[in-house]
């Protein structure tokens, strides 16, 4: 019946195409397109370019347009606060990333053994990746907090001397956020890579075990060299996740103990819409921009130029 | 001494016996293929061998040692496999002393070895290659040459070839030949191809679900196949099994070819060499029995004026008419049986005519139906 039919519609299309509903046929995708994409480009690239603009003017609470060129910028550098929030940003991108591929790989090379129960263990790791950022930081909140958590129920034990105070510690904080954030994240990259894992030729395995090479010798002189473009897409998602944290920060230690905490984001949060410097604010979020096209760049480049071999 | 011993190995996967009581001797400097249709277990017998899973029963040995429950590293045993398996972060000279290296060779023999064996399959211009610089039969080299750089005591190949197209094919046979011929190394292969086995094997093992059939030299198999399985397996294409009566005469056996579309008309009887008057034969009289004539075992009656011929004369309408280039392969439709004949290059015949042949009976071998055993 089908196969009868197709036909039809196709060569009434074909009559219709000279009359105005033919043109009007022919015009839809772009019209029904056209509207979302016209919002896109106003509020990503609009808003991004306003943002730019602003961050050369001398705006304060609200957006003005007295252009000062870089000063905003250089008042930026001096900022010891921004200091801190990029400092941060190195250690805490830094450690996040490589906690998360080593505990990710960790992982999905277990779950690889073929053992049992592997579907149940899959979804119990993957699933912090469900939870949004502001739940994760609310339960490492009390998790971490003196008074509530690991450090209260300890002491309840009996080990009055016990301290983990990281939260509330100016030089630990940022450690505590590293640890929700892997913990959230290196389920995601386990599942990265077990799909990598998955696409090794088992009979490499075999050749290797004849070749006398120990499971250790096999992972790491063959199978992790194998996995080279997974460890690259997770370390560029993993970049821009920690570039862009804000809500874990927020929920997590409101960028404290004093602003111990602080990330270019919620700097540029606080800066913005709480200190009323709009000037200063854009210019952070402007250099963030930057951070974010310095890493996807050239990926994206990398990316574009793999499909055209392929 | 035989390389490597093989005693009633049984293998079950959960509740599925995959190799059922399977005994082998091969002698040192022995090739010796495995043919069987796809999951008849040969790559599970082979990854027994080599250790990669272990028996259920049964014991294997090797230079008269049993290795039955030793890693595969402590087997002395190399692999090549189908799909190559290369290393793909490591290039072509890595590769080859990878294992080299494992077992702590010291680098200026395992360059020395690569370079032997390098030079031994013409690789050396690739040896900074990685493998997905390579061509298929390129790889096939490497692989074969991982595998000699630890001259280990018994090779095995699972399908190594069947990647390649069939120009390469060939080329890599004749090569394997050579290679065996000269450094006389201890084989076990695995292949679908009939031509590789019959051309490489000193022995050829045809399985069937998890059982050897038949181990012989390629001509046993192929002309004194034990049963009509391994008849109708070896040989492309395949023998042509004609259903048959045995009758007794006076002077000797006749087969009565049966023609179920044409029960009235004269059936067509071909008498049984009486050289070949088998003791078991006269057991058989009046019963069913298939009779098995190979392609090549019919000839064009050229000499149909001749008195003599040392063949039975036959008289069929040609169906389809198939040349390769070297013969031509003919179908025919005998007493209602399509078989097929394979003919010289200069045969001028044609689909729809009657062609006059001989059939070698001296050659032709029969089945009984129910368990399709040979019975001569
Ligand atoms: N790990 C396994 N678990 C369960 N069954 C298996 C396993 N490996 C193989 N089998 C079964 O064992 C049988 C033999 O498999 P094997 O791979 O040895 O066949 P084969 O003769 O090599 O076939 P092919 O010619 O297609 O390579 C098959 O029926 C297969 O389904
Ligand atoms: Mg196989």
């Amino acid at each position: 019946m089908s196969q009868t039919d197709s036909p039809l519609p196709r060569s009434r299309a074909k009559a219709a195409r000279h009359s105005l509903s033919g043109s009007l046929e022919r015009m839809l995708p772009r019209l029904v397109i056209a509207p979302s994409l016209a919002v896109a480009l106003f509020f990503v690239y609009g808003y991004m370019l306003w943002t730019f603009v602003l961050s050369l003017t001398d705006s304060g609470m609200l957006p003005q347009y007295d252009f000062i060129g870089f000063a905003q910028y250089a008042r930026l550098f001096a900022n010891e606060r921004w200091n801190v929030a990029a400092t941060n940003l190195v250690v805490f991108g830094g450690l996040f990333i490589i906690l998360c591929l080593f505990l990710g790989l960790m992982l999905a090379i277990l779950l690889d053994q073929r053992i049992r129960q592997e579907g149940a263990l899959r979804t119990i790791y993957l699933y912090p990746m469900a939870l949004s950022l502001i739940v994760t930081g609310v339960v490492w909140r009390w998790i971490l907090n003196p008074g509530l958590g690991v450090e209260s129920l300890v002491r309840s034990w009996g080990f009055e001397d016990f301290t983990f105070d990281w939260l509330v510690n100016p030089d630990m904080a940022i450690y505590a956020l590293v640890m929700a954030a892997v913990w959230q994240a290196s389920g995601f990259v386990m599942a990265l890579f077990l799909a990598g894992l998955r696409s090794i030729d088992d009979n490499l395995f075999k050749a290797a075990a004849l070749d006398g090479a120990s499971l250790p010798k096999v992972y790491w002189r063959i199978v992790i060299p194998c996995l080279r473009p997974v460890v690259f897409s997770a370390v560029m998602i993993l970049a821009h996740i920690a570039i862009k944290s804000f809500d874990l920060v927020m929920a997590l230690t409101g960028g404290g103990p004093g602003y111990a905490t602080d990330l270019p984001a919620t700097f540029m949060y606080t800066y913005t819409f709480t200190r009323g410097e709009i000037g200063l604010g854009s210019a952070s979020a402007i250099m963030m921009l930057c951070g974010v096209l310095a890493i996807l760049v050239p990926y994206l480049y990398s990316e574009l130029r793999g499909n055209k071999h392929g | 001494m035989s390389a490597l011993n093989i005693l009633h190995v049984d293998k079950t996967f959960g509740n599925t016996q995959v190799l059922k009581d399977i005994s082998l001797a091969i002698e040192s400097g022995e090739f010796l293929i495995l043919v069987g249709p796809s999951g008849c277990g040969k790559s599970t017998l082979m990854n027994a061998i080599a250790g990669l899973e272990p028996v259920t029963s049964g014991d294997i040995q090797i230079g008269g040692e049993d290795v039955t429950w030793r890693t595969p590293a402590e087997r002395d045993i190399a692999m090549v496999f189908q799909s190559y398996a290369l290393y793909p972060s490591m290039n072509v000279r890595q590769n080859i002393a990878f294992g080299l290296e494992m077992r702590k060779m010291p680098k200026a023999q395992r360059e020395e070895a690569v370079a032997r064996v390098a030079d031994l399959l013409q690789i050396t211009p690739l040896l900074d290659r990685k493998p997905s610089q390579l061509s298929g039969g390129q790889r096939q080299r490497v692989a074969m040459g991982r595998a000699l750089a630890r001259e280990p005591q018994i090779y095995l190949f699972d399908e190594p070839l069947s990647n390649l197209d069939a120009k390469l094919r060939v080329e890599m046979r004749t090569e394997i030949k050579k290679l065996h011929q000269r450094l006389g190394t201890t084989i076990v292969y695995v292949t679908h191809d009939q031509i590789e086995a019959m051309t490489l094997a000193d022995r050829i093992a045809v399985m069937r679900d998890g059982e050897i059939l038949q181990l012989g030299t390629p001509d046993e198999v192929y002309n004194d196949p034990v049963d009509m399985f391994v008849a109708g397996f070896m040989g492309s294409p395949s023998m042509n099994f004609i259903p048959v009566t045995l009758v007794s005469r006076d002077d000797g056996y006749v087969l009565r070819v049966l023609d179920e579309q044409d029960p009235t008309g004269a059936p067509l009887e071909l008498p049984w060499p009486p050289a070949r008057e088998a003791q078991a034969l006269h057991e058989w009289v009046g019963e069913r029995l298939i009779l098995g004539v190979r392609p090549e075992h019919f000839v064009e009656d050229e000499t149909r004026m001749e008195t003599s011929f040392d063949g039975t004369r036959l008289d069929v309408m040609a169906t389809v008419v198939e040349p390769t280039g070297a013969d031509i392969l003919l179908q025919a439709t005998l007493s209602g049986t399509e078989v097929t004949m394979r003919l010289g290059p200069k045969s001028q015949v044609a689909a729809g005519e009657r062609v006059a042949l001989r059939v070698d009976m001296s050659r032709a071998v029969l089945f009984e139906t129910t368990n399709q055993r040979r019975v001569a």
